[in-house]
């Protein structure tokens, strides 16, 4: 694909590796997270960690959409979904997220509607063509899904579609990056910054990390060649002394982001006091809700659910993968009872969970990487 | 966080995976039937168990070689539900012929005869029937088989999607084959009769669900005169042959290298891809290596043999992207492994799930 095939090139990518040998002080430790499970999913997929130096560790962060969902959100959207007369619709991730009685794909095959879209207009499609129905739009995601999350519901509040109302997830990434650099267990060096949401929301959110704790942060693209740099870019900042923002991803983000769809989103949505996320606990300011306005459209008002908070299973170690503080192989039911066909954890649903992408991906013992050597 | 904790984590992980488990599932769903590894749970954990089966079933061939009188004859059962019953490239009739057939030539078996029943939904329009008879009988004298029996059925309205055709077919084995699922020797070769994932792509796209514009079309057709091809270049180096059907190349790949206990590294850069199947890929989120293919074979060749087998392919009509692709080490025994561009390597595991909708 054009314009993708140059990010994927090896000769560039092992030109950039020796950059990083040559960069590196070989006398430290160096810990970066990526906050994204995107560039989580791309590191794992492109070997990306047997390109850097032995002494620089990327550790995985909380930026999963799907992994970050609690468990009681997933059983108030089955609720949902077993009632008659209702076709809930979400991405495809989600259908196999457990909730306390099961996944939604076996909500799906017990009888109820469930149906996977790519976006969600196409959910407001499915209202309109189905005026007998009630659709339900299960929306997830960080500000990189709720500016089209937003656009739908401008759409079918402009075209009174009565049927059609959303069950609202959104979760905003700047308060999970707070808790995270507040709680002591957790010492980083510097993080590789999330490229889709910072088309939306700019450099802005991410300036507290330098100003307040000190540690630089690359804001990167989804290509192994993009990794690569942003890597390369902190291990610069940590050599010369610097230490802020700096875009990687110039090609799709600039520091304001993306006015319209900030605007679109103020318009729609409203800040939620707390939000539990999965394995981190409740967050303050982290989470959106419908505004007012869109009250109407809110599934949360239209329909009872049980509404209840849900403890994680006690086997799974999801909040320390997502807070960087474990490996997806120390988890103790990693890949023996947890695995990607029957998952206990969210890590291990979504393709950018982390414990998915070691799983299918890095599940390899060390000889059989063969990794070709750099240097 | 040793690297002797990880080495301990994943050889503990590959115990667990080894072990045979019961089939534990309440009900039957879509990852049931999508080629991967639930589909092969279901087939090895309840029903293989459940018939008893000898070694033929147990085998898990696409067709069975079975002894008649002296002659050894293939035999193959297959069905067909796929939505829309029309795409690009191709039908549901066709696809019905082409599968059959496919599953006949990947033992080595010329196809001789061929059956057809048809399940029918009350009110499915007669000109589809008509229509999909005729492709049917086009793909039949396409590939040299006759169609000798068949059958008709019609279930009422919301039983069924327009029509199901269930086939069976029969073949006579080359004498000069000798293939196997278990056939892979480190140092054999791997080879691809042309580029993967239309065929799924072509029918996902053909559904409407996404408004993408991409041409793409099925590549559905009769192997058997690649199969054909690759017997007269080769001598008792041709080992194994698997059409990437539901679970694409990654899936199929997987049955080889579990069957024959030895690894198979597939070069990424090397598979070939059209623009527009890899674009379309990009953008759904979807990794062409699982996605099926309805006219395309995966060779395992003795590396001696290799490039006359290639040679070979590439005369057939429609192989003429055929490219080799990879080849078969002996560890990690079982496994599937992708080189990146990156001189990289990450494990390529059967699919899990179902991402895709009915595309056979």
């Amino acid at each position: 694909m054009k314009f993708a095939a140059e990010y994927r090139d090896g000769t560039i990518g092992r030109a950039i590796a020796r950059r990083l040998h040559d960069v590196v002080d070989t006398d430290r430790h160096y810990k970066l997270m990526e906050i994204c499970g995107g560039h989580t999913h791309t590191i794992y997929k492109y070997g990306i960690a047997s390109l850097l130096p032995a002494n620089v560790e990327l550790v995985h962060g909380p930026g999963c959409p799907v992994c970050v969902i609690p468990m009681g959100r997933v059983a108030d959207a089955i609720a949902i979904a077993r009632r008659p007369g209702v076709i809930l619709t979400c991405f495809g991730d989600l259908l196999r997220v457990p909730g306390s009685e099961g996944t939604l794909l076996d909500a799906k095959a017990a009888g109820a509607d469930v149906r996977v879209v790519y976006s969600p207009l196409d959910a407001l499609r499915i209202a309109r063509e189905n005026p007998d129905a009630e659709v339900v739009f299960f929306a997830i995601g960080f500000e990189t899904t709720a500016p089209s999350t937003a656009l739908t519901l401008l759409r079918a509040r402009a075209e009174a579609t009565a049927n059609f109302s959303c069950f609202c997830n959104h979760v905003t990434i700047g308060p999970p990056l707070r808790a995270l650099l507040d709680s002591p267990e957790v010492s980083l060096d510097g993080f590789v910054g999330p490229g889709h949401v910072a088309t939306v929301v700019g450099s802005g959110p991410f300036e507290f990390i330098p100003a307040e704790h000190g540690k630089g942060v690359v804001i990167a693209g989804f290509e192994p060649i993009d990794v690569l740099q942003a890597v390369l870019m902190l291990l610069e900042q940590l050599r010369s002394g610097r230490c802020e923002v700096e875009i990687q991803y110039v090609r799709a983000v600039t520091p304001a982001g993306n006015p319209r769809a900030l605007a679109a989103m103020d318009t729609v949505f409203a800040t939620r006091p707390q939000f539990e996320w999965r394995g981190l606990g409740f967050i303050p300011d982290s989470a959106l809700r419908l505004a007012d306005e869109f009250a109407d459209f809110d599934a949360e008002l239209r329909f009872d659910m049980p509404g209840v908070r849900i403890d994680d299973p006690k086997a799974c170690q999801c909040g320390e993968v997502l807070r960087g503080s474990i490996k997806p192989w120390e988890c103790k039911v990693f890949g023996t009872a947890c695995t990607p066909e029957r998952p206990i954890g969210t890590c291990m649903v979504a393709a950018e969970g982390a414990c998915a992408a070691y799983f299918n991906y890095g599940r390899l013992a060390a000889g059989a990487r063969q990794p070709e050597v750099v240097g | 966080m040793s690297a002797g904790g990880e080495q301990a984590a994943l050889e503990r992980i590959e115990r667990a995976r080894k072990r045979p488990r019961a089939f534990r599932e309440t009900s039957i769903t879509t990852a049931h039937g999508a080629g991967g590894k639930a589909t092969h749970e279901l087939i090895e954990r309840l029903l293989v168990p459940a018939l008893g089966a000898g070694e033929q079933l147990a085998a898990l061939a696409d067709a069975a070689v079975v002894d008649v009188s002296g002659a050894s004859v293939a035999m193959t059962t297959d069905s067909f539900v796929v939505r829309p019953l029309r795409f690009p490239g191709g039908s549901i009739g066709e696809l019905a012929v082409n599968g059959t057939v496919n599953d006949l030539a990947m033992v080595g078996a010329a196809p001789l005869a061929l059956t057809l029943s048809l399940v029918l939904e009350e009110g499915l329009d007669s000109e589809v029937l008509r229509q999909e008879i005729a492709a049917a009988g086009a793909a039949a004298r396409a590939a040299g088989i006759e169609i000798v029996a068949g059958d008709t059925k019609v279930v009422g309205r919301g039983a069924a999607d327009g029509m199901y055709i269930c086939t069976a077919g029969i073949g006579i084995v080359d004498a000069r084959a000798a293939l196997s699922p278990a056939g892979a020797r480190p140092g054999d070769r791997l080879l691809v009769s042309g580029p993967i994932a239309e065929h799924g792509i072509a029918v996902m796209l053909a559904r409407g669900e996404f408004e993408l514009g991409a041409a793409v079309s099925s590549d559905t057709c009769s192997l058997w005169p690649a199969v054909a091809a690759l017997l007269d270049a080769c001598h008792s180096g041709l080992r194994s042959l698997r059409d990437p059907t539901r679970g694409g190349l990654a899936s199929a790949l997987n049955e080889l290298a579990a069957a024959s206990g030895t690894a198979i590294v597939v070069h990424e850069q090397l598979v070939p891809l059209a623009p527009a199947v890899g674009g379309a890929c990009e953008l759904l989120g979807i990794d062409p290596m699982y996605v099926a293919c309805e006219g395309r074979l995966l060779a395992i060749v003795a590396a001696d043999e290799a490039d006359a087998a290639l040679a070979a392919l590439r005369t057939v009509s429609g192989c003429e992207q055929a490219a080799e692709i990879g080849a078969v080490e002996a560890d990690p025994a079982g496994m599937v492994l992708v080189q990146t561009a990156f001189g990289s390597r990450r494990v390529l595991d059967m699919l899990v799930g179902d991402p895709l909708p009915r595309i056979c």
